[in-house]
């Protein structure tokens, strides 16, 4: 036990006291926290893994518990590439001069979110959010992260534009729940009548089996908007070496790994550009969110 | 009986507790919430020990994030007690202790980041600020006597040491061991901003339902606080004081070009930055004002009070079990343990727990602060039953506890209560970034739209709103009579 503890000793204070030469050659990473911790790790562990095999230096994931803090961590420059959703990404980037969308998922190009209900709730799904003015009046809401693309921005955007009312004031209870499972489970749970979530995540607990159809069920699906993407900052390449951006870019337009695109879930990654999330940005300074 | 202050007093405030209750929102929204409360307690006796390989890891951390903090706040807070009376330091003392940890660890995590520094900073400053007041008091009510019969000349620096710190060291001694007990628990929620303490990885187990490992995580952080007469030894705090910097981990290193832009723009109202100068800064102030500082205020002070009259009436119901003068040794055990669990319990992680299961209101929030605050004055209150010597024909029973008992603890059980009025609002305020709309919540809602400067002015003005209502609670004491005792 005391041999233990002296060893460990050791090897703490040897890491702390060479922290700073260490992580100058490791090329750090984060994501948002958008769904369940050991989902998000088990991910991005294996990408941490492969992109460290495909561009030879050390790479490291470091799991965040909000979306402002992978942002703060990215515009800091602790970590040199992000996952972002559509929001975060352009606040990343207003943040930080220079850096870029490199890569998105095939499906981020037409995201969607979607509307829920616990089916007690008795809302019948609909074509338009309109029709569901009456229904949807006084029902209590769930959001998830607050700065989530598609559970927070998207949502309320339609919200307002076809009810004419901010959330708090159409429903009669607002929320947010933090992540798109915990949107789902809260749902299903009835805790909330109605939510707003990722279509992707929905899909894929759809297929797993992990929910639950006769308590919550889809009632409205926005129209698409694109979400998440890969941003790098711009001055990797003084900090790695000359053309290291375009090697990131090409390891992640590459990846082909089945289990880990499934574990995202996306189909493979596609070239992306600042310009694509126009429209995020147009529709976050609408609502407010941006100034 | 209305003729007596202290009961006008608490009638006056218990009034205003049960209009609060016609404003507030309490309910519960969860359809099934006594199974999954149910669930919560069948994972506490089933813990898994064994769920994350970080868990021993985040235990080592939260005992040495609280180790240095703790350690660093006495040492400045005792350097600000001997210069407590001059104004500006008590008004700084006053300002940084009105500000919550975690709020601190959400200011610095947005330039250190992810290093140490962030969490030991987040205690350090709060308990320096605490620490200042209360050694400042114990040394203020050491007895005179002993330095006057010191032979004339001798030293200020000797004169101290040796006539003052003698006297006070006991009580200094008992107040930092308590205070590091809280630094246990300000260290375990860091972890759910994203410092690698146990919050972390709470935080994860109960948001995705692992009630086994998050009851292991509750279980092993219990017996980390019970045991603290154990393995906190005066022979060895020097050891763990010097080692404790070595375990909080290697974290990411620091950029220092990120405080410079924190100070010099983030923190700056966007009107100033921007080209629309002053003239742009008052509708700013204003839309921030009427769209987040109030309703922010408002449900502060409602919930606060609420919560104060809800921890003032669990108090009174909780001393009996652990006073000698009802039940057994049985009761008193088993009443003992639930007084330790509640005041061992940090109010965050309570309010989390049953947010999580009851569904978002006010009332988690309400029952969270009462359980903690209530545990440890039902606590200290039963404590002081103790020493009460009846009469042998002293009535028993319920007659006992209200003819005899509440009016000899009534005065102490209030000192102690507008004692954590100030605690119970801090604690109120912080409750929001768990979405309770209480301040808390616009800080946290400015901080995820990366807007620091909105952040600031609500921060400061929570601060301000602390400072407000602690003046008013030593106001009140004063009125009444009521002795203070630091060790609360």
């Amino acid at each position: 036990m005391a041999l233990n503890l002296i060893r460990k000793f050791v090897a703490s204070s040897l890491l702390f006291m060479t922290a700073a030469s260490a992580n100058a050659e490791t090329f750090v990473f984060t994501a948002i926290p958008d769904e369940d911790e050991t989902k998000l790790v088990e991910r991005f562990r294996g990408v941490a893994d492969y992109l460290s095999e495909q561009l030879d230096v050390e790479v490291r994931y470091i799991p965040v518990k909000s979306y402002a803090a992978a942002v703060s961590a990215f515009r800091n420059n602790q970590v040199q590439l992000a996952w972002f959703g559509g929001l975060s990404g352009v606040q990343a980037r207003r943040l930080v001069p220079g850096s870029e969308a490199i890569a998105q998922g095939v499906e981020d190009e037409a995201f969607q979110t979607y509307f829920i209900a616990n089916t007690s709730a008795g809302i019948e799904p609909a074509q338009e959010l309109a029709e569901l003015e009456d229904e949807l009046r006084g029902k209590t809401f769930t959001f998830g992260s607050k700065g989530s693309t598609s559970g927070r921005l998207m949502p309320e955007f339609h919200i307002r534009d076809t009810f004419g009312e901010a959330p708090e004031d159409f429903f009669g209870r607002v929320g947010f729940s933090g992540n798109h499972t915990r949107t789902l489970r809260l749902v299903e749970a009835g805790t909330y009548e109605v939510g707003a979530l990722n279509f992707q995540v929905w899909q894929k607990e759809l297929e797993d089996g992990n929910i639950d159809t006769n308590a919550v069920q889809v009632i409205w699906e926005t129209p698409a908007y694109p979400d998440y993407q890969w941003t790098i900052r711009g001055d990797v390449n003084e900090r790695f070496g000359d053309g290291f951006k375009a090697r990131v870019k090409e390891a992640l337009l590459a990846l082909d790994d089945k289990a880990l695109l499934e574990s995202f879930p996306r189909s493979g990654f596609i070239p992306a550009s600042n310009e694509d999330y126009e429209p995020i940005r147009k529709t976050a300074e609408e609502i407010g969110i941006l100034d | 009986m209305l003729s007596y202050p202290t009961v006008r007093a608490s009638l006056i405030f218990f009034a205003v507790a049960i209009a609060g209750l016609l404003f507030a929102d309490i309910a519960i929204t969860a359809s099934n919430p006594w199974r999954d409360l149910g669930n919560f307690f069948l994972g506490v006796v089933t813990p898994n020990f064994f769920s994350s390989e970080g868990l021993m890891t985040a235990l080592l951390r939260t005992v040495a994030f609280a180790f240095v903090g703790v350690a660093l706040g006495s040492f400045f807070g005792f350097l600000l007690a001997l210069v407590y009376r001059l104004l500006p330091v008590r008004i700084f003392c006053a300002f940084i202790r009105a500000i919550h940890e975690l709020f601190w660890a959400l200011i610095f995590l947005q330039f250190f980041g992810f290093h140490p520094l962030t969490g030991v900073l987040a205690i350090a400053i709060p308990y320096s600020g605490i620490f200042a007041k209360v050694y400042s008091e114990i040394l203020e009510e050491a007895d005179p006597e002993p330095r006057r019969l010191l032979p004339p000349g001798t030293g200020m620096v000797a004169a101290f040491l040796y006539a003052r710190i003698p006297d006070c060291w006991d009580q200094m001694r008992t107040y930092t061991a308590y205070r590091l007990e809280c630094g246990l628990r300000s260290s375990a929620i860091l972890g759910f901003v994203g410092l690698p303490t146990l919050g972390f990885y709470l935080e994860s187990s109960f948001s995705q339902g692992l009630y086994s490992d998050a009851g292991a995580m509750l279980i092993l952080f219990y017996v980390l606080i019970a045991s603290i007469p154990l393995w906190v030894r005066p022979k060895l705090l020097p050891i763990y004081i010097l080692a404790a910097p070595f375990f909080l981990g290697e974290g990411l290193p620091i950029v220092w070009g990120n405080v410079e832009r924190f100070f010099t723009e983030d923190i700056i109202p966007a009107p100033l930055r921007g080209d629309e100068g002053l003239t742009g800064l008052l509708p700013w102030l204003n839309d921030l004002m009427i769209n987040e500082a109030l309703p922010g205020i408002w449900n502060t002070i409602l919930l606060t009070q609420i919560a104060l009259v809800a921890t003032g009436i669990l108090a009174l119901l909780a001393f009996p079990l652990i006073s000698n003068h009802f039940g057994g040794p049985v009761r008193r055990t088993s009443g003992h343990v639930f007084l330790v669990i509640a005041r061992s319990t940090p109010e965050y992680i309570l309010a989390y727990i049953l947010l999580q299961l009851w569904g978002p209101s006010m009332l988690p929030a309400v029952v969270a602060l009462a359980l903690h605050n209530g545990g440890i004055i039902g606590h200290l209150i039963g404590r002081q039953t103790n020493n009460i010597r009846l009469r042998p024909d002293a009535p028993a029973g319920f007659n006992r506890y209200t003819w005899e008992l509440v009016p000899r603890v009534y005065r102490s059980f209030l000192a102690f209560l507008f004692y954590r009025w100030e605690i119970i609002m801090r604690e109120t305020a912080i409750l929001g970034i768990l979405g309770i709309y209480t301040l808390g919540f616009y800080v946290d809602s400015a901080i995820q739209n990366i807007r620091f400067d909105r952040a600031m002015v609500l921060i400061l003005i929570t601060a301000l709103l602390n400072i407000g209502v602690d003046a008013l609670g030593r106001y009140i004491r004063r009125k009444l009579a009521l002795q203070t005792m630091p060790t609360c």
